[in-house]
């Protein structure tokens, strides 16, 4: 075993009579390799131990109510009703919004910073996305709270509800934390991850398909969208799926925003709340084992679904390394 | 015919130039938020910040005052404690993956490791609630230090992997034909030649978790004094930045945004230092 895996220059092994007569010792290396392989399997160990903590800690509240669980709206600690449904609505349409912005903004962006912009622009630009990205989600939601959700009260939110007053969706009076503002919130925290991942799938687009554009006579743009972007959809949805899975487990910005209301409404200016807040909100204050259980098997349908969405944009990440890899080859 | 030409080549350039604008256009919409945001910061939080912001404990409810000594000591305790788990286990399993294994398991790890990055924070705060608060019936500072060491773990695995794979296969082989052992190869030379991207990664992972407030609600739930005793509850940082934000009293939403000043602050300078570290990388590394 110790041999396969030795680099082919000791394989050789002993060559002269010293080396014969003192053979190292192979504990050391031994010893070195299960404890690094140990460490390594942890990701193992995490992934099966917070799925198994998960579901321990909710069988009773998965036993009472079962598949009702996910599809009920009640949530109600002292009748111990719980219902998840609308958390997963508030999940699902918040981070919604979130790519509705941060999509075509990200991927545009990427395109910029890879194919359009002039070079001294690039550098400065990616490096204030990176800090971007630093900056802690409690941060931003207290801006959010602070600045963001009174400037959107007074200028943006009645522009629209006197424009799109008339769809379900922007009618209703605007009270300030609301499901929009959870969504733009997110969409501010997931930008710079689709951004960043679009910039590596764009680069990473061989060089032969933009010459084999401009040799035609197309504009940088044509040369653009024909060449690279097109070339590039399978990554970049990739890279989509990589923000929507950001984006479904944001936590304190958007329970900062959102209103923490465990409602369905049409109207994006009603509050909302998403699985992450009521974890955020509530789990210091489970007084019954009830509404604990209830609130681990909230944590398990977070996992269940991140995991998921994690899995496919990892998925279609890889398969595009190795596609472009083995196109650059040839 | 000519005309059209003249016409059509035109309006393909002014498609151009609109498209190069729509795409400037969204790059500063990108960064526009984090304009805002320091400016915010900076104009709310910088009065805020002084001598007693620093030595102080929070001042009662009701009471001006005070400062936030205890959280921003508690950050410093949480992520040491974090570090002490998180740093050997993320890489030395990076160590594993760079230098042994066979192509398919390591892929299997990176994979796992890319998927658990994406895992929402706050579930490591319900899944150590379960493994240890709920077990030894309280909030501790060793709960919250698991919780942010799990976060760190994948990320420092898969950095450590990738700079260690940057080494040149020619150190090893020098090594190893002068009959050092293997285990000693990687750690005397391998890491040593990469301990400057290993420590880069390591730095990164911990201005994240210096911010992390999801899983510290309710595993080092946050304290009001000094924590003398780390199986007790402790303060961090951004845990007070929360509940201060979220409280309805004036003078602790001007605390709140000293504290956040003073944390992105903390974070900014690990990122610049980072930045110091990797600009002479790819040169020593070669």
């Amino acid at each position: 075993m110790a041999l396969s895996t030795a680099p082919a220059i000791v394989r050789g092994e002993p060559l002269t009579a010293a080396a014969a007569m003192k053979r190292p010792s192979r504990f050391g290396d031994k010893a070195f390799e299960w404890l690094t392989l140990a460490m390594a399997l942890t990701v193992i160990v995490l992934i099966v131990l917070t799925g198994w903590q998960l579901w321990q800690g909710s069988t009773l509240a998965i036993k009472k109510f079962g598949f009702h669980f996910l599809v009920t709206s009640t949530w109600d600690p002292v009748a111990e009703q719980f219902g998840a449904l609308p958390f997963i609505y508030g999940t699902l349409v918040s981070s919604l919004i979130a790519l509705l912005i941060a999509v075509p903004l990200g991927i545009a962006t990427a395109a910029y910073l890879t194919e359009l912009a002039p070079l001294w622009i690039r550098q400065p630009l990616v490096s204030l996305i990176e800090m971007l990205a630093a900056i802690p989600s409690v941060i931003l939601g207290l801006w959010g709270i602070f600045v963001m959700i009174p400037w959107l009260r007074d200028y943006p939110f009645p522009w629209l509800r006197r424009l799109f007053g008339w769809t379900p969706f922007f009618s209703g009076s605007i009270y300030g934390p609301c499901m929009l503002a959870g969504g733009i919130i997110i969409a501010i925290m997931i930008l710079p991850i689709i951004t960043s991942v679009s910039r590596e799938i764009l680069r990473s687009v061989p060089d032969l398909q933009r010459e084999a554009a401009y040799g035609l006579g197309a504009t940088r743009w044509e040369a653009t969208r024909i060449a690279v972007l097109s070339y590039a959809k399978k990554g970049l949805f990739g890279a989509v799926i990589l923000g929507l899975g950001r984006a479904l487990g944001e936590t304190m910005a958007v329970t900062m925003v959102i209103g923490n209301t465990p409602q369905i409404a049409a109207s994006l200016f009603k509050p909302g709340y998403t699985l992450a807040s009521v974890l955020a909100n509530e789990f210091t204050e489970a007084t019954t084992d009830m509404y604990l259980q209830a609130l681990f098997a909230i944590g398990l349908v977070l996992f269940g679904i991140t995991i998921l969405v994690n899995l496919l944009a990892q998925l279609l990440l890889r398969t595009i390394a190795k596609t472009s890899a083995t196109r650059a080859v040839q | 015919m000519r005309f059209e030409r003249a016409h059509n080549h035109t309006w393909r350039k002014i498609k151009n130039a609109l498209a190069v604008g729509i795409a400037f256009g969204s790059g500063i919409l990108v960064i526009t938020p984090l304009g805002l945001v320091f400016f915010y910061l900076l104009n709310n939080g910088i009065g805020s910040v002084n001598w007693d912001f620093f030595t102080k404990l929070p001042a009662p409810v009701g009471a001006l005052g005070g400062g936030m000594a205890n959280a921003i000591v508690g950050t410093l305790q949480l992520l040491a404690l974090a570090g002490v788990i998180g740093i050997p286990v993320g890489v030395l399993g990076g160590v594993y993956l760079a230098e042994y294994g066979s192509a398919r398991l390591n892929s299997f790890l990176r994979f796992l490791a890319d998927v658990l990055n994406g895992i929402p924070s706050i579930t490591w705060g319900v899944v150590v609630y379960g493994l240890i608060v709920l077990r030894f019936k309280g909030f501790s500072a060793y709960a919250g230090g698991l919780a942010l060491a799990l976060i760190m773990i994948p990320l420092i695995l898969r950095t450590t992997e990738e700079v260690i794979l940057l080494v040149p296969n020619g150190y090893r082989e020098a090594a190893l034909a002068l009959g050092v052992s293997r285990w000693k190869t990687i750690v005397h030379i391998v890491m040593k030649t990469a301990s400057k991207g290993i420590i880069t990664g390591i730095l990164l992972a911990l201005a994240r978790i210096g911010g992390e407030t999801a899983p510290l609600l309710f595993t080092a739930f946050g304290n009001r004094f000094w924590n003398h005793n780390l199986s007790e509850p402790i303060a961090a940082l951004p845990l007070q930045v929360f509940t201060y934000a979220i409280s309805p009293y004036d003078d602790w939403h001007r605390q709140a945004w000293a504290g956040a000043l003073v944390l992105v602050t903390g974070v900014f300078c690990v990122n610049i230092l980072v930045r110091i570290l990797t600009r002479g990388r790819g040169a020593s590394v070669a």
